[in-house]
């Protein structure tokens, strides 16, 4: 199987060239079987790949394929070749096995959208990309994968492109996107030119490692600082997260997918693989573990004061992956995408969930009008309950393994460590909170409803269910295979990822000890259950004391709601600006001097040739004469040039 | 002296010989011939064209003088009649309908024809002024009179009256050329100048003769100011004849041209270097721009014939052995491009109706989208665009320029391809972002045309794409020189 890694981003790229080329000829059933299919299959083969995997000893467990010579210049060679390692598949089957899922529950969401094919299309073409992104075994083809998930999500946030508001938000996305790909970009120049200047031209990830001794410590840090950069702008933190909760104007699956499960954590991902990298950059570690959790306590207190149920979890998404930088952060890599995974499923969970509900209520999306759909949704409710105690932190969901292991191995992080871990820890209280604000205010309580809306309020089908069901079982079992030492566990994630992280993985030669670390976890369950009930008590019990508070801090609920007024901020600070300077460039440089001067040459020529035409008299004797002048000319000339 | 005629070096012009003998064949038929269809004389001239490249390639491989010196046969010859004998064959495919449509009555057309080629091929393949003058000659009165084949058309009377005056003119001048070398000299083999030359031995007199020997081929190749009658010709002439000419005689000219420079008068670079240098520039710069203000397709196509007879004078002028290969690259590339724009040329039209006006290509994208597809190639690949031939002659042409340290020419060459560029895409323009000005009636798709067109694509772009055999090719060819 190994000979054939290939064949998992191949699925999804038949599917969209099918879906693409054919779509809007074939039958609905047909695009949703190749859509889904294609996806499946992919699933299919990283999961035979992960167990040869797990078949191999620890060491032997890094495999590389090259499929062509892509790039050949002098003595440097480009190939398109994957590599399938315990990172690559544990983000394969992520990417695989819930963009599966999400394509099943969209056959549902999406059936009666007139983009209907063109829909799978972009799905597919998404995952084609995402699947390119985690399996290459270069830099080069993995920006291409990192560029072509941009471009999806680009394409899908502004799906129902007639809204103004989904195209500019498409735009907006893109835009901020290519902020961080700069820095991303010339991070690669960097690193390749250092490296070959060194004599070492190569950008694959097995050389690098090699070869990454030769660089120089300040150099090291100025390329992974630059990687960082690209990586907040994939993967929305501070402070190039803004481009995260307009992307919800896309289809709800879409935001659960790309936006929440998988291309969002592509900055993880990116800077987990470039561990080597990393781990000899300390400063630039503590950068990204504070710029993490500076961004997860950020975005949930913005998550307070919203009511579009969407915008809350968008915001929920930039904090949790706040919490996977703390991770990759402090060293911990293996915690960071253990939280990556659990992350997937958890919110991947509550967009779809948040889809059911927006499915049932004709599009609304304000919690406000809604209250009490306990009883018209069932499965939506107590998968969505499932989510929201997975992601606050309740032992024996996946979300408390993760987030635990993250907050303990922050804690011991010798630089600023419990700083870190307090915000941490304060922000998981946050979360509970708001994620329960959200859960009492949709499902639980007084019916807010509309009349009209009332009346058609229905579960979703059972093609839209059945996965929030098998989401909703992931989200709880999905802990277990990294539950740690401290608890009896045996850290099998933490275990299976060593090879790749071999060597630079923090050393637990801190105080380790049992009491503290158990210490630490009772503590964080406490927040998680203060946030809870403070929920409980505000939106439930005493819905008024909600408003109350509201009314008393008028300027502060204001500004967190309008979310510190950060995109006026940039508007103001860049977007005005560089308008205006475009707009001089257009007005003056380009349409005035530019096009004056070309317009005027073209004329001027065309003057001319009107002016030499005629030369061209139609007389003999003329050509003749211009002929005899010619003649006398070269002839003279020669002469000239003979004779001294 | 006994002089023996070498009868066994016939074998060695297998070639010119079958278009010899198959040209009066053809006249004698014609006198029998009952059907007023001349399809038969073209088959057979395909016939004869046919075997005689068989023979060409078959023969690519010798290298040597025949006839005491007179003619001979080497690797430029043979790419160059090769070269010529494929453009005959597309001609004569084109004309194949063509002939039927315009009801030509005279069955003059394949003879002369057949003859005008062999002419060509008797200019490339010899070292000997005089049969140089022969061939060229040859051609030249062949073609005099195919210019004027529709006698009833004023415009070609006038034409083929204007060619055959100024021809003579030019060909004074030629021959004048080389009756000065013979006084000078003693010699008519170009071999035997180089001999002289090196010597140091260059008198006015001599000096005079290489600059006549200039003009007359500059008369061929049509180099301002010697290229007054081109316009007039090209747009009077029948439309397959045009191409012909285009295509053929400059080839042809081009490369008796370089053989004659290079072989004799390389020495000299320095003399003549600078007055080709002028003339590269005033051909390229009048030509383009007075293309510019064309409305005539025909006209147009002429004065772009003119501008890249310009393009490969930059090249000729570095005086490169070596590098002359991109003339014969370029040469190879404009023959396909010119017989492909003119084939659809013909296509636009109609029997006493040419439509040659741009307004008769407006819109044309949207009645017949194939043929406004051709043109478009044919018309990218004289404008330059990758990944067409075109291009890559004119990579090739302009690269010798800067590597043999003519940087400014090439500079110039280059921005007058930019100029060159706004009346091919005109006419692209006309044809697909232009809506129909008028009725142009049926179009004529007769698979002879097609033909030729698809040929003449396929080679443009498989040539554009993987330029390195036909270099190769080139490369062989220029070997001569040394």
């Amino acid at each position: 199987m190994s000979e054939y890694i290939w064949l998992i981003p191949c699925f999804p790229a038949v599917g969209f060239l099918i879906n693409g080329l054919l779509g809007k000829k074939l039958p609905k059933a047909v695009v949703s079987w190749v859509g889904c299919l294609s996806v499946f299959f992919s699933f299919v083969c990283s999961a035979v790949l992960f167990f040869e995997l797990l078949r191999l000893a620890p060491e032997a467990r890094i495999i590389e394929k090259d499929v062509f010579d892509w790039i050949v210049s002098g003595e440097f060679v480009t190939r398109v070749g994957f590599r399938i390692d315990p990172l690559s598949i544990v983000m394969c089957l992520v990417v695989s096995g819930v963009g599966f899922l999400i394509h099943v529950y969209s056959v549902g969401y999406m059936h009666d959208d007139p983009g209907y094919s063109r829909y799978f299309t972009y799905l597919n073409l998404f995952v084609f990309m995402m699947l390119i992104l985690v399996t290459a075994n270069n830099l080069l083809l993995m920006f291409v994968g990192w560029e072509g998930v941009g471009l999806c999500s680009y394409l899908l946030i502004g799906f129902w492109f007639e809204k103004d508001s989904a195209s500019n938000a498409g735009k907006k996305a893109f835009i901020v996107n290519r902020i961080g790909d700069y820095g991303f970009l010339v991070g690669i120049f960097l690193l390749f030119v250092s490296l070959g200047t060194k004599g070492v031209w190569t950008l694959n990830f097995s050389e690098l490692e090699r070869n990454a001794n030769l660089l120089s410590e300040s150099l090291t840090a100025l390329i992974t600082l630059l990687f960082f950069i690209g990586a907040t702008g994939k993967s929305a933190q501070i402070p190039l997260y803004v481009w995260l909760p307009d992307a919800m104007e896309g289809p709800t699956p879409v935001s659960a997918l790309i936006h929440a499960a998988t291309m969002v954590t592509a900055g993880v991902y990116m800077i987990a693989r470039l561990n080597f990298l990393y781990s000899m950059a300390p400063e630039i570690m503590f950068i990204v573990a504070l710029v993490g959790v500076l961004t997860a306590m950020f975005a949930a207190s913005i998550g307070f004061a919203q009511y579009d149920i969407k915008r809350v979890l968008a915001y929920s998404t930039i904090s949790q992956l706040g919490y996977m930088f703390v991770g990759v952060g402090v060293g911990a890599y293996a915690a960071g995408i253990f939280h990556l995974m659990t992350h997937a499923f958890f919110k991947a969970l509550l967009f779809l969930g948040a889809g059911s509900v927006m499915h049932a209520l004709a599009g609304e999306l304000d919690m406000r009008k809604m209250g009490g759909l306990k009883k018209y949704l069932p499965t939506t409710h107590w998968t969505f309950l499932v989510a929201c105690l997975a992601i606050a932190g309740i032992p024996g969901l996946s979300g408390f393994f993760s987030k635990d292991e993250i907050l303990w191995k922050a804690f011991l992080f010798p630089h600023a460590g419990v700083l870190i871990y307090i915000i941490g820890l304060v922000t998981a209280g946050m979360t509970a909170f708001y994620m329960f604000r959200l859960l009492f205010n949709t499902f639980y309580g007084k019916e807010r409803l509309d009349e009209e809306v009332k009346h058609h309020v229905h579960e979703s089908p059972k093609v839209m269910t059945i996965p929030l069901i098998i989401l909703a079982i992931l989200s709880i079992v999905g802990g277990y295979v990294g539950i740690p030492h401290a608890l009896g566990g045996g850290a099998h994630f933490e275990k299976f990822l060593e090879p790749v992280f071999r060597g630079v993985s923090q050393k637990a030669d801190y105080h380790h000890s049992l009491v503290v670390e158990i210490g630490l976890m009772v503590l964080s369950v406490i927040v998680a259950l203060i946030g809870i009930y403070v929920a409980y008590v505000y939106f439930l019990k005493k819905p008024d004391l909600s408003e109350k508070f509201v009314k008393k801090h008028e300027k502060l609920y204001k500004t967190v709601h309008n979310k510190y007024f950060v995109d006026e901020i940039y508007g103001f600070l860049f977007v005005d600006n560089l308008l205006r300077v475009g707009r001089f460039l257009k007005n003056v440089i380009d349409e005035a001097i530019i096009d004056g001067i070309v317009n005027g040459l073209g004329y001027f020529m065309r003057g001319l040739g009107g002016i030499l035409r005629f030369l061209q008299s139609g007389y003999v004797q003329a050509y003749a004469f211009s002929m005899i002048v010619g003649a006398i000319v070269v002839v003279g000339y020669l002469l000239v040039k003979v004779i001294p | 002296m006994d002089v023996k005629f070498p009868v066994d070096e016939l074998i060695l012009i297998a070639p010119e010989i079958i278009l010899c003998g198959f040209g009066l064949l053809l006249l004698l038929i014609e006198v029998f011939l009952k059907t007023k269809s001349k399809s038969f004389l073209g088959i057979l001239t395909l016939v004869s064209a046919g075997s005689a490249l068989v023979f060409v390639l078959k023969l690519s491989s010798f290298s040597t003088d025949l006839f005491f010196g007179l003619y001979s046969l080497d690797s430029l010859g043979s790419l160059t009649k090769g070269l010529i004998l494929v453009m005959l064959i597309l001609v004569v495919i084109m004309s194949l309908r063509y002939v039927e449509r315009e009801e030509v009555i005279s069955g003059e057309y394949y003879p002369l024809l057949l003859f005008s080629t062999l002419g060509m091929m008797i200019m490339v393949s010899s070292k000997n002024l005089l049969t140089i003058f022969v061939g060229l000659e040859l051609m030249s009165l062949s073609i005099y009179i195919l210019v004027g084949l529709f006698r009833d058309n004023l415009k070609a009377a006038e034409a083929s009256l204007k060619y055959f005056l100024l021809g003579a003119f030019a060909s004074a001048f030629l021959v004048y050329g080389i009756a000065l070398l013979y006084g000078s000299t003693g010699s008519l083999d170009i071999k035997g100048y180089l001999e002289v030359i090196a010597k140091g031995d260059t008198s006015t007199v001599l000096i005079i003769g290489v600059a006549l020997i200039a003009v007359g081929f500059a008369f061929k190749i049509a180099l301002v100011p010697f290229h007054m009658w081109t316009p007039d010709v090209y747009e009077g002439a029948p439309t397959s004849i045009t191409a012909f000419m285009a295509a053929g005689v400059k080839s042809a000219a081009f490369v008796t041209f370089l053989r004659v420079f290079y072989t004799a008068f390389l020495p000299l670079i320095k003399q003549w270097g600078d007055i080709l240098w002028l003339l590269a520039v005033i051909t390229m710069s009048y030509a383009n721009l007075t293309a510019l203000v064309q409305q005539n397709i025909k006209r147009m196509l002429a004065y772009s014939s003119i501008a890249h007879a310009g393009y490969i004078l930059v090249a000729f002028v570095t005086g490169e052995k070596i590098l002359s290969s991109s003339i014969i690259y370029y040469l190879v590339a404009y023959t396909f491009m010119n017989v492909g724009a003119f084939s659809c040329v013909i296509l636009m039209g109609r029997k006493g109706e040419e439509n040659l006006d741009i307004d008769s290509y407006a819109g044309l994208s949207a009645r017949h989208p194939f043929v406004a597809f051709c043109l478009t190639i044919f018309l990218l690949s004289l404008t330059g665009v990758p990944p067409l031939a075109g291009f890559m002659a004119k990579f090739y042409v302009f690269s010798t320029a800067i590597k043999a340290g003519y940087v400014w020419l090439a500079i110039i060459g280059v921005l007058n391809s930019v100029v060159a560029a706004y009346y091919y895409l005109r006419v692209i323009m006309y044809m697909y972002f232009r809506d129909p000005v008028k009725e142009i009636g049926r179009i004529d798709l007769s698979p002879s045309y097609i033909l030729v067109s698809l040929i003449c694509i396929f080679f443009l772009i498989y040539t554009g794409i993987l330029p390195r055999e036909l270099m190769l090719l080139a490369e062989g060819a220029v070997s001569v020189f040394f």
